[in-house]
């Protein structure tokens, strides 16, 4: 019995290396500035996806919502043994927050044949574990959050332990249903060197779009078009194009999309000022030391 | 989602397991309290689950004035769809202003469930929760009386606060130990209203085959003293140091995130804004820099010592006794003062 999974992945800014202009004056993201990355825990989701597919057979699609360079985290996910990737871009969806994100993301998965929808537990820029959730709601299955371990997959039911913070808990779903995964369930496979040689050309429409457009600065939109439809046939014929999906080929209203379809909007965003307080510098010597902790036994800190 | 009611209520979701309130909720109602008496309206609890009526009193003491109890032998153990259909329903009859969560395993698997069902926003891991006004330039309106909900992001570079003005309710979940438990009013009384409630199989597609719970390795909220490391420590075995001065001062171990990412403890004992916040007698950082995730659950600490060898980390800025210096060196020798006037 095979099954189908769809992993719903994120590229994100590696928030452990962040610059200073990391906010445009508006109070977003500037994703321009920042070094990006495959959400870790995706990568556990997707691990998870791959190892059903390697026991049981089916199909593992891969689908992201982003700028036009979060192609780059489909192609990770095809080198490590995805089958499908798409990429949902479109201006429109700009500024969504979890909710938007999660309605978008169910009107292209509601388009796709699965058994099985798999996330992350978080990402690492936001840290809201939302998204997940709210897919499942709005696809209308089950949602099994903080999976651990998978224990069986049978009879169109799936057992799982789960993570519930003070302990875990064994449960049993039937399926359609959606998983997220926490970075204790697996070790993420390293990209096959092979699939790596034979993928690393694959793109999505909107990337030739745009390298075309860089390497020819002169050319007119015409001759842009024309060369980026040839370039974009040439690449489905040697199966090496990623689908690009926008809100329309998705059927997504716009009224519960970008920032229109988000509840939750900015009111203020301050850039952290620390003010030190009032404060003594210890020696970093035995006196130093000694006093320090004379000092706060004679205050009744320490007892 | 409902539209802007400005007699709404403040909700707080009272998260029980097994007959059992969890703190978080009785932390929240504190807030809720607070809030409820800025706007001026009731602050009300929801209490669901199998005979957990007699939870109800203590609900009030913590500052509850309507207690939603829903009870039904199928509530018996927390699930997703049947908890957040139960929640839907009640927010669409009474249409609460706000509804505060507890960002815990069950909060955070049951926040977001209801958020979407209902097309409300939501804001994961607040810091901190205030009643505010909202000016909107662009269209030159002014949104009084919202519910801030503030928050670091994106690598703590940031303090964000969200607002929510035209879908409501306004939600957000908290972390444990964020807001300071109140002191209850044994002489304070409440409305219990129990609510009817039908539940079906659909309500329920988990099976709960088992589970395990088990105590926390380390109670930080209810230690006098925590000594934390972090990423700086630079190793488990390195860590040692500070479960030594940890022993001779009768202090909880504590750790930073990157700390914990990194394996060096434990996650039992993170301290922060996605771990538990602290507010001891006296917290020593050994090896933090102090991202402002990490600040989040701990500045509140009465005296905070920091060694670091980086004279600009930000923990500094934090500290009251500042020690410049290889924590290598300056542990031991802390342990040494410490023993020494034994």
């Amino acid at each position: 019995m095979a099954y189908n999974c769809v992993v719903a992945i994120k590229q994100v800014p590696d928030t452990k290396r962040i610059t200073g202009q990391a906010m445009n004056d508006d109070g977003t993201v500037n994703r321009g500035a920042l070094p990006a990355v495959f959400n870790p825990e995706d990568l556990n989701a997707l691990e998870l996806a791959l190892q059903i597919k390697d026991k049981f057979g089916g199909k593992v699609t891969v689908i992201t919502m982003g700028l036009p360079a979060a192609t780059e985290v489909l192609r990770q996910a095809i080198y490590r043994g995805a089958d499908d990737a798409i990429l949902i871009t479109d201006r429109r969806a700009g500024a969504s927050d979890t909710l938007a994100t999660s309605y978008i993301l169910s009107c292209a998965v509601k388009k796709l044949d699965y058994d099985i929808v798999l996330c992350g537990r978080q990402a690492i820029d936001g840290d809201t574990a939302q998204v997940g959730p709210q897919l499942a709601e709005k696809l209308g299955i089950p949602q099994i959050t903080y999976i651990e371990e998978l224990l069986t997959v049978e009879d169109h039911h799936v057992s799982a332990r789960r993570n519930i913070g003070n302990g875990w808990q064994e449960v049993k779903c039937k399926l359609p249903v959606l998983m997220t995964v926490v970075d204790e369930a697996n070790f993420p496979r390293v990209p096959a060197a092979k699939m790596l040689m034979k993928f690393k050309k694959a793109k999505t429409p909107i990337e030739i779009q745009t390298q075309l457009k860089k390497d020819n600065p002169t050319a007119s939109d015409a001759e842009l078009k024309q060369f980026a439809d040839m370039k974009i046939n040439e690449l489905k014929q040697q199966n090496l194009l990623f689908k690009q999906w926008d809100l329309d080929t998705i059927g997504a209203d716009l009224k519960w999309c970008g920032r229109d379809g988000s509840p939750t909007k900015v009111h203020r965003i301050q850039s952290v000022v620390l003010t030190a307080r009032e404060s003594k510098t210890v020696d970093a010597t035995d006196g130093g030391i000694s006093d320090m902790i004379h000092e706060l036994i004679s205050d009744k800190t320490i007892s | 989602m409902i539209s802007v009611n400005r007699n709404g209520e403040v909700w707080v979701f009272a998260e029980q397991h097994d007959g059992k309130l969890e703190d978080i909720g009785l932390e929240l109602l504190g807030r809720a309290r607070m809030l409820g008496d800025k706007l001026g309206v009731k602050v009300g609890a929801v209490l669901i689950g199998n005979k957990i009526k007699a939870l109800a009193e203590k609900l009030c003491q913590y500052g509850a004035d309507n207690i939603y109890v829903i009870e039904h032998p199928q509530l018996e153990h927390y699930q997703t769809n049947s908890y957040g259909k139960v929640i839907c329903d009640l927010i669409h009859k009474h249409q609460p202003q706000i509804m505060i969560y507890g960002a815990s395993a069950c909060g955070r698997d049951l926040a977001p469930r209801i958020a979407s069902a209902i097309k409300a926003g939501l804001t994961a891991d607040c810091t901190d929760l205030q009643i505010g006004d909202h000016e909107n330039k662009a269209e030159g309106t002014v949104h009084k009386n919202l519910l801030l909900q503030i928050r670091p992001a994106f690598g703590g570079n940031i303090i964000a606060t969200i607002i929510n003005y035209d879908r409501w309710p306004q939600m957000a979940t908290v972390r444990e130990g964020v807001m300071p438990m109140p002191t209850p009013d044994p002489k304070r009384k409440g409305q219990i209203i129990a609510e009817k409630i039908e539940i079906d199989k659909n309500d329920l597609p988990i099976e709960i085959l088992r589970e395990h719970k088990r105590e926390k390795k380390v109670n930080l909220k209810a230690s006098r003293i925590v000594v934390a490391g972090g990423a700086g420590v630079g190793s488990k075995d390195n860590f040692k140091l500070v479960w030594e001065l940890a022993n001779a001062l009768g202090a909880a171990p504590g750790a930073t995130r990157a700390a914990v990412d990194l394996g060096f403890i434990d996650r039992d004992h993170q301290i922060g804004q996605t771990g538990t916040t602290v507010r001891p007698s006296l917290y020593i950082a050994i090896g933090i820099s102090g991202a402002i995730q990490h600040q989040a659950g701990m500045s509140d600490s009465q005296k905070i010592i920091a060694i670091n060898n980086d004279p600009t980390a930000p923990i500094f800025d934090v500290a009251h006794y500042k020690i410049v210096g290889d924590l290598n060196d300056v542990v031991p020798k802390m342990i040494k003062a410490i023993k020494a006037r034994v």
